[in-house]
């Protein structure tokens, strides 16, 4: 049941307790409570909009940006991945497999700033031995949703 | 030239054939036109699933046009479509076809219909079908040279047909008796049960069993039985299914039809001189369902099943009562608190609300008093059209 409702949210998070309620056949107040009890446990982390800011003429600069670092001997990468958390503008951190060892989402208003977040602000912060930088030049699809106007409706209003 | 006269030379010469003639218009032709005209219009009246084909399956598609795939198949279908679809038919049922001689892919069960109707129809026989249903039966029996013999259903059964009820219209012309459930346009599921009872009467009558079971896929919280499945029923069944509604594929044009040898042999004879086979590009897509479209079919299925419970619960709210449909993606509730006739409530709604249902009345008699609500569109849309369709019931509720 839980998984249920976090899929019914994960898809529209307006959807309300009592809409869910209907949608599982559990009772309204069943389902506030698993709602509740998943907001406490961090299941849900947050009720966010995505939006696609290019309709509004918003300039962003997107970069993804592979880090290198050096472990620590006791924390190993958890606690300068925590460190570059902190970072506003960083969106995303993944600490992946491959030739580098953390990969940041950043998000700023040009590639001037995000130039300046690199060079003095990551480069800055102790056990980061190198970055390499990949602008976002076209975003396609985010968060499972199409940017385009994608396929629309197709289907004839009546059929039998 | 007397009246008599002219009406007898026109009579003569009319171009178009007394069975032609017969098909009776879809009941809903006049609702094309009003719909053209408007704008803003919450569809309920769509009989097909609102996701488009997962994508895995159209870019096999895709890949199979750039492999080249632009030639006939076997009039049969593809080999290798007709073992995956043998295969998923007995794990999936326990019933077995010989790919090489049972089975038949067609353009959709529609053709199939045609086909089975055609393949065992002689003028005069009667064929045995649910009232209401699919509009498209009455018309494939009497294109075929038959006669419809309508068994009423009703919601105090839950729309199931009941044996004693179709016991009384066996006749000496009686071939077939054609199933359809889950059902369109009622949603309704027979039980094993009660398919077990008109396995028995069809046995002691040795009438044949057609069964549509197109929506086999799309039932919630009960187990579909294929009636082939039924002990005895493989060698008296002509079992018709195909990948639309399971598999979002309306457009693609698959179906099949399952029956032994004789059965399948006649069947093939009248599509190789009507339709020769089915589209070779669809037919690979067919087998790349098959081989691992599962998950997202039941990924459908569970979101049709969120909005079913949505639907039924909203209907019966304002007063639209509904029994509650098990099967494919429909309800169909009774609209007697308005005290209009199914076709008034459906014009009048789409006029004053812009809300588009199906008058139930198109199906059959014993649709009338109903309207068929499909809930394979967003929930968004449901949402919006049952407030709309709350204050349409206030405005005309009976005293």
């Amino acid at each position: 049941m839980l998984k249920e409702v976090l899929r019914i949210l994960e898809n529209d998070a307006r959807t309300s307790a009592k809409q869910i309620a209907t949608m599982t056949g559990a009772t309204q107040s069943e389902v506030s409570k698993i709602i509740k009890q998943a907001e406490e446990d961090r299941a849900i982390l947050k009720y966010k909009t995505v939006i696609n800011w290019d309709k509004v003429e918003d300039e962003q600069v997107w970069a993804l940006i592979e880090v290198k670092v050096t472990p620590e001997p006791e924390a190993g990468f958890d606690a300068i991945a925590q460190r570059i958390a902190h970072l506003p503008q960083v969106r995303s951190v993944y600490l992946a497999s491959g030739t580098y060892d953390l990969w940041l989402v950043v998000v700023e208003k040009s590639e001037h700033e995000i130039g300046d977040f690199v060079s003095q602000k990551l480069s800055h912060i102790e056990g980061v031995q190198g970055t390499d930088t990949h602008f976002v030049l076209k975003r396609y699809k985010e968060d499972g949703e199409r940017l385009d106007k994608g396929v629309g409706e197709k289907r004839q209003p009546v059929i039998l | 030239m007397s009246a008599k006269q002219l009406g007898q030379l026109k009579r003569r010469h009319s171009i178009i054939s007394r069975r032609a003639n017969r098909l009776s218009p879809s009941g809903i032709r006049k609702f094309f036109d009003l719909l053209a005209s408007m704008e803003g219009v919450i569809s309920l009246g769509v009989g097909e699933p609102d996701f488009t084909t997962p994508w895995h399956i159209r870019e096999r598609a895709i890949r199979s046009i750039e492999e080249g795939y632009t030639h006939y198949t076997s009039n049969m279908g593809i080999p290798e479509l007709r073992r995956e679809l043998s295969r998923h038919l007995r794990e999936r049922y326990g019933v077995h076809y010989d790919p090489n001689e049972e089975l038949l892919i067609t353009v959709g069960v529609s053709e199939a219909l045609d086909l089975v109707m055609r393949a065992i129809v002689n003028p005069g026989n009667e064929i045995i079908m649910p009232d209401p249903s699919f509009v498209a039966y009455d018309s494939c029996i009497i294109l075929a040279g038959g006669e419809p013999v309508r068994v009423p259903t009703c919601r105090e059964n839950n729309f199931e047909l009941i044996t004693a009820d179709i016991e009384a219209r066996i006749t000496d012309k009686t071939k077939a008796i054609l199933l359809g459930f889950p059902a369109n346009p009622t949603g309704a599921v027979m039980s094993r049960d009660r398919l077990l009872e008109i396995a028995e009467l069809a046995h002691r009558h040795q009438m044949m069993v057609v069964s549509d079971e197109i929506y086999d896929r799309l039932v919630y919280g009960v187990e579909h039985t294929c009636f082939a499945s039924l002990p005895g029923m493989r060698e008296q069944t002509v079992f018709l299914g195909g990948f639309s509604k399971a598999y979002a594929m309306t457009g693609w044009r698959i179906g099949f039809a399952a029956a032994r040898k004789e059965i399948i042999a006649a069947m093939t004879k009248i599509h190789q001189y009507t339709m020769m086979s089915a589209s070779t590009i669809a037919q690979v897509a067919a087998i790349e369902a098959l081989a691992s479209g599962e998950p997202s079919v039941l990924e459908m299925v569970e979101d049709y099943n969120r909005r079913r419970k949505f639907i039924v619960k909203g209907l019966n709210d304002i007063g639209l009562t509904c029994f509650e449909p098990r099967g494919a993606f429909y309800a169909f509730p009774s609209i007697a608190v308005t005290g209009m006739t199914s076709e008034e409530f459906s014009e009048q709604l789409l006029i004053e609300e812009k809300v588009a249902v199906v008058p139930g009345s198109a199906f059959g008699a014993c649709g009338e008093g109903y309207v068929r609500c499909c809930y394979a569109t967003s929930l968004a849309d449901i949402e919006e059209a049952l407030s709309r369709m709350k204050r349409f019931v206030n405005r005309h509720k009976r005293g």
